[in-house]
């Protein structure tokens, strides 16, 4: 028994290094092993503050960008109202909405990052706006993520920049799905994967979110095709999209409620009993 | 003794707003970032315990770590950097820094630069590595890790004079 007291005392710091080394590293595979990381992560009231602070003075730089954003988004908007029949052929959000399946809520980026291989955004907006985790969130010009963690005031965004991020989408031309997903390379590209052989692949059309989930609703603007190329089975594509978004600057976003979530669930869930 | 303990607690929120704020939004040329907030474990007092370095480091990477949704790599790389800073400071001081004990702000700029330059290899390296946890991207580790690591140096070296007080 002496033995062992002696040796604790011999080797604390050794000790203790191990300690706190095993806890980090618990933490560092708990964040590359599961979609959200339960205890450390920024929607909470410190760090929420603390970037709210901020922004607040950060808001003012970018207000130029910020109302030029607002002008084309009016634009389109506004050729929308006047050209009813021709919204077929826009990327925007469909006319889904006026069904009233979704809610939209505003939020604003309080924290955004694009530089890491596993990249998160903060939002000012949390369980008080009932903001609940899977939401999806948008922007004018395409998607941005899915939300992962909320709090009372603060959510947390998996950003598409994310290699834990798979998003169902597919070409806007004929339907042929993929899954949307991140080599960690440069946050203006992502990648298209599992898109069949068979689709008519051409550089330059458009992608657009496919639908098959609750999250996104159909015929949200991803991106435009770059580059594309067979797999090694050679059976599928790997298309590089680029993406509408400018993911490294981005201001105002939306959330968006999928109102029938809820029962699209129970009817899957009792389907697959 | 409170003073320098003032000081550290100063320092300590000082660095880590300084580094969430500004420095993990500099994203120059796309991904390069300085980790500046590492200089508190440089400039922690020599004479004070090892046990509470390792816990306050701890502490101030678990922090950056909750700002910036990372998991627990800084938290890491952090405990690591402080469980090594004796054999840094033995490589670069000389035997003798125990019995002397330096202040930094006295020191020669040439064992200053080559503390800091060991320290932030070994600090990034880890950092980078945990990140992005994947072997078979080593070169996007060294690479991260080299171009990151210019950035603090230069950086941390910049700070640490500038407010070092009695250099002639």
């Amino acid at each position: 028994m002496q033995q062992i007291f002696n040796f604790v005392i011999k080797n604390k710091t050794f000790l203790l290094f191990l300690l706190l080394f095993s806890i980090a590293l618990t933490l560092t595979i708990q964040s590359h092993s599961y979609h959200r990381s339960k205890f450390i992560n920024s929607a909470n009231g410190l760090t929420g503050g603390v970037y709210g602070t901020f922004n607040t003075v950060g808001q003012y730089f970018n207000l130029r960008d910020e109302n030029a954003i607002l002008v084309e988004e009016n634009k389109h908007l506004r050729e929308q109202l006047l050209n009813p029949i021709s919204n077929k052929d826009s990327s925007y959000i469909g006319s889904d909405f006026s069904k009233g399946k979704y809610r939209i809520i505003t939020a604003q980026v309080y924290k955004n990052s694009y530089s890491v291989t596993n990249n998160y955004l903060t939002l000012n907006k949390g369980k008080n706006d009932s903001i609940k985790e899977d939401f999806g969130v948008i922007t004018s010009k395409g998607i941005l993520g899915i939300i992962s963690n909320t709090s009372k005031n603060y959510a947390t965004v998996l950003s598409i920049l994310n290699k834990k991020s798979s998003i169902n989408a597919m070409l806007k031309s004929t339907d042929h799905i993929g899954s949307l997903k991140w080599n960690g390379d440069s946050p203006h590209y992502v990648q298209l994967d599992d898109v069949s052989k068979f689709a008519p692949v051409k550089i330059g059309d458009t992608i657009i979110t496919g639908g098959q989930s609750t999250i996104f609703p159909k015929g949200i603007g991803v991106g435009t095709i770059d580059s594309f190329d067979t797999d090694i089975s050679g059976d599928t594509y790997i298309i590089q999209v680029k993406l509408f978004n400018d993911m490294t600057n981005i201001g105002a976003v939306y959330i968006i409620e999928n109102l029938d979530r809820l029962e699209i669930k129970t009817l899957e869930n009792s389907t697959n009993e | 003794m409170n003073n320098v303990v003032g000081t550290n607690i100063i320092r300590f929120i000082l660095l880590l707003l300084l580094q969430v704020i500004i420095c993990n939004h500099i994203n120059f040329f796309g991904y390069i970032n300085p980790y500046i907030y590492i200089i508190f474990i440089f400039l922690f007092p020599i004479k004070d315990s090892r046990l509470i370095l390792l816990l306050v480091s701890f502490l101030l990477g678990m922090l950056v770590d909750m700002f910036s949704d990372s998991g627990g790599v800084h938290a890491a790389a952090a405990v690591c950097l402080a469980y090594a800073r004796p054999i840094l400071l033995k490589t670069s001081f000389g035997m003798s820094y125990e019995h002397h004990s330096i202040k930094f702000s006295t020191t020669e700029i040439g064992s200053l630069l080559t503390y800091i330059t060991f320290g932030t290899l070994v600090h990034h390296f880890i950092l980078f590595t945990f990140e992005i946890f994947n072997i078979s991207n080593i070169l996007l580790i060294l690479k991260k890790t080299l171009f990151s690591s210019i950035f603090t140096v230069i950086l941390s070296l910049l700070i640490i004079i500038l407010f070092s007080r009695n250099r002639k």
